[in-house]
């Protein structure tokens, strides 16, 4: 009898909890980011290079002696970069989103590596730097079971957090969140009410991909605190398909990456426990496979936005 | 600033697009250079050494291409009409995993009659990759960018699991590779003592009939349309989603083969790293190539030797070998450019 309900009393260690809010992190940020490139019309597929750079810049500026934060900021100002350039090819050129996205995800990526072989040549097992350590917040962080998951957590979880509630007000109470989703619905419309389509496309992308940046800076400055190459491992492209997920709202996005993020944590758990009788494999592919189910399942119900990935050029119709 | 559709394209302008790309990339690759401390010249000319610069070097490179040609022929077809398959990755390992099934004793049959069977087997193991995707478009209309990325995962995974269980090679000394495929499976090298393999011949026969097919048939007219205006090849009475069903088989078909010819010609098992990346450096061939099925051939080439030479000079020169992904994606970017600046005329007002 005792190990029948094992796979139940998973969800009463409060440790799984802790794991599914930090495993979330990085997806709340990746796919908040996508949500507001999304919202403004124009899809980056550059998010999972992005991602990698931020993991890269953000590690790298602390080993070199930098501050945390100044490395998350350092992380954040590369993923806005890389996002300039896919704004500017995609906004005033209107080149194809989904080509250029590969290619922002390829150049990311590749240049990563390179500068980190470059800044270190010899190392072979990378080296790991002192990073964010998880803060408490006394009191609340007692509450059983869900206490520590959500209040002893390293600040850059408290700021995803933070971060949603800010996109969701910015996105839907204010008028720079309104213009955003006016451009990414109908930006004749929006050009019409004296809006520049450009500029705003183009805010919302570099500001989408500098919260992607932060996602994959989370990864080496306060999960795995080294840098190794292939380590976003198709998180980026999990993001894409939670934004579907979430019908393109911020809240859903911290609810879908949060439930995403349970079932990655509870199937790590499920797999010590059923040990070599399953192929460890087949855990791993869960959260593609889940992610594929998840688009499937909302296909259904879309309400995504109207001019996302059609390039607006003045005049056309 | 806005664009205005040139009414004419000069062809001169059509072949410079992407020399003009390439010689960005260069450019803009050679600061990545000299940051490493070596001299950019010195170091480019090590690398078109490395790439082009003896007989060994030419087999290495057009080795390198084949895959290439293969993965970018698939991202070619797919993109002309709109299909966007990023999964060639995914189904190049699908290719290779049936072939190390049927090719490594399974099967036993004069290679006349081998090679022919595993190159259909691996396309048909390709194209079934795509099937999924290609339907979720079409019956529910999940983007299938999405789908084939994550299915690329799901493969790799699929393998890792078959190559430690039940495709081991009980000879690897522990290592998670399958058995080398029987002698009547392998594609002979076409020189002594080099790996150049007859995956080439294969590969340049696919972007020649697929020349053929898309400018002398039915099919290649509906898939150009479909993919320029899916509203007017609707209109015009053409099958669309039938023509989006057979585009996708053929793609992945492709891509799948470009997994036979790596286990059968190149590497002579399957292994974890059989493809470093070829689904994705695929697409920057593709577009080099302007989607044009013989460019592929050229871009394919063009793309192999700038990662042979890289690693010729990061041996001599301690460059780091990844300035040959920098390179390749920048060019790709910078093609996407150019295209659009032959094409449309920009005007400043």
């Amino acid at each position: 009898m005792e190990t029948s309900f094992a796979w139940l009393e998973i969800f009463l260690n409060a440790s799984f909890w802790v794991a599914a809010v930090r495993i979330a992190t990085p997806l709340i940020f990746g796919t908040l980011g996508e949500v507001i490139c999304e919202r403004a019309g124009v899809l980056n597929l550059g998010i999972e290079g992005i991602m990698t750079i931020g993991a890269m810049v953000g590690w790298m500026a602390v080993y070199q002696g930098a501050g945390l934060w100044s490395g998350v900021l350092l992380a954040a100002v590369c993923g806005g970069v890389f996002g300039l350039l896919h704004a500017m090819l995609t906004v005033p050129l209107g080149l194809s989103q989904h080509v250029t996205g590969i290619g922002i995800t390829l150049l990311a990526t590749s240049l990563s590596s390179y500068v980190y072989r470059l800044i270190l040549p010899e190392v072979s097992s990378p080296p790991r730097i002192q990073a964010f350590e998880p803060l408490e917040i006394p009191g609340l962080s007692s509450i059983p079971i869900i206490g520590e998951a959500l209040f002893k957590q390293t600040p850059l979880t408290y700021f995803a957090f933070i971060s949603v509630v800010v996109v969701a007000y910015v996105l839907y109470r204010t008028p720079v969140g309104l213009a955003v989703q006016m451009v990414g619905e109908n930006p004749a419309a929006a050009e019409a009410q004296g809006l520049n389509v450009t500029i705003i496309r183009t805010g919302a992308v570099v500001c989408g991909s500098a919260f992607m940046a932060v996602g994959g800076a989370f990864l080496t400055m306060s999960a795995f605190n080294a840098f190794f190459f292939n380590m976003i491992n198709g998180r980026g492209w999990i993001c894409i398909a939670l934004v579907v997920f979430a019908s393109w709202r911020p809240g859903k996005a911290l609810l879908g990456a949060l439930l995403f993020a349970a079932f990655d944590a509870y199937q790590m758990r499920l797999q010590q426990l059923v040990g070599a009788e399953i192929p460890y494999q087949i855990f791993l592919m869960m959260p593609y496979v889940l992610s594929i189910l998840a688009l499937i399942v909302m296909s259904r119900r879309v309400g995504y936005p109207q001019a996302l990935m059609i390039p607006y050029r003045k005049g056309e119709r | 600033m806005r664009l205005e559709p040139r009414t004419k394209v000069p062809f001169v302008l059509v072949i410079l697009a992407p020399i003009a790309a390439i010689a960005a990339s260069f450019v803009l690759c050679a600061g990545l250079v000299a940051w490493s401390g070596a001299s950019v010249l010195e170091a480019y000319g090590l690398l078109l050494k490395g790439a082009l610069g003896s007989g060994f070097a030419l087999s290495e490179t057009f080795a390198r291409a084949t895959p290439l040609i293969f993965t970018g022929l698939a991202a070619a077809i797919a993109f002309k009409s709109r299909f966007w398959n990023i999964g060639a990755e995914g189904q190049l390992y699908a290719g290779a995993l049936i072939i190390t099934v049927l090719g490594t004793g399974m099967l036993d049959l004069h290679p006349g009659l081998m090679i022919p069977i595993l190159v259909v087997t691996s396309a048909v193991a390709g194209a079934l990759m795509l099937l999924g995707p290609v339907l979720l478009k079409i019956h529910f209309g999940v983007d299938e960018v999405v789908t084939t990325l994550l299915l690329n995962f799901i493969v790799l995974l699929l393998v890792s699991l078959l190559l430690e269980g039940p495709l081991k090679d009980p000879m690897g000394l522990g290592w998670p590779q399958a058995e080398p495929v029987i002698e009547a499976a392998e594609l002979p090298r076409l020189f002594q003592g080099l790996r150049l393999h007859s995956g080439l011949l294969l590969a340049l026969l696919f972007s020649v009939i697929f020349w053929i097919v898309s400018i002398r048939t039915t099919l290649g007219y509906e898939m150009r349309a479909v993919g320029f205006n899916q509203k007017a090849a609707r209109f015009a009475g053409m099958p669309v989603k039938r023509v989006m069903i057979i585009t996708a088989l053929i793609s992945g078909g492709i891509a799948g083969i470009a997994g036979f010819s790596e286990v059968a010609g190149m590497k002579g098992n399957l292994t974890l790293d059989l493809s470093p990346g070829f689904g994705y450096t695929g697409i920057v061939v593709a577009m080099l190539a302007q989607l044009h099925p013989l460019g592929v051939i050229i871009s394919a080439s063009f793309v192999a030797s700038i990662f042979v030479g890289a690693d010729a000079m990061s041996r001599s020169a301690g460059v780091p070998s990844y300035i040959a992904d920098v390179m390749v994606s920048v060019s790709l970017l910078c093609m996407l450019v150019s295209v659009l600046l032959v094409r449309f005329r920009i005007r400043w007002s």
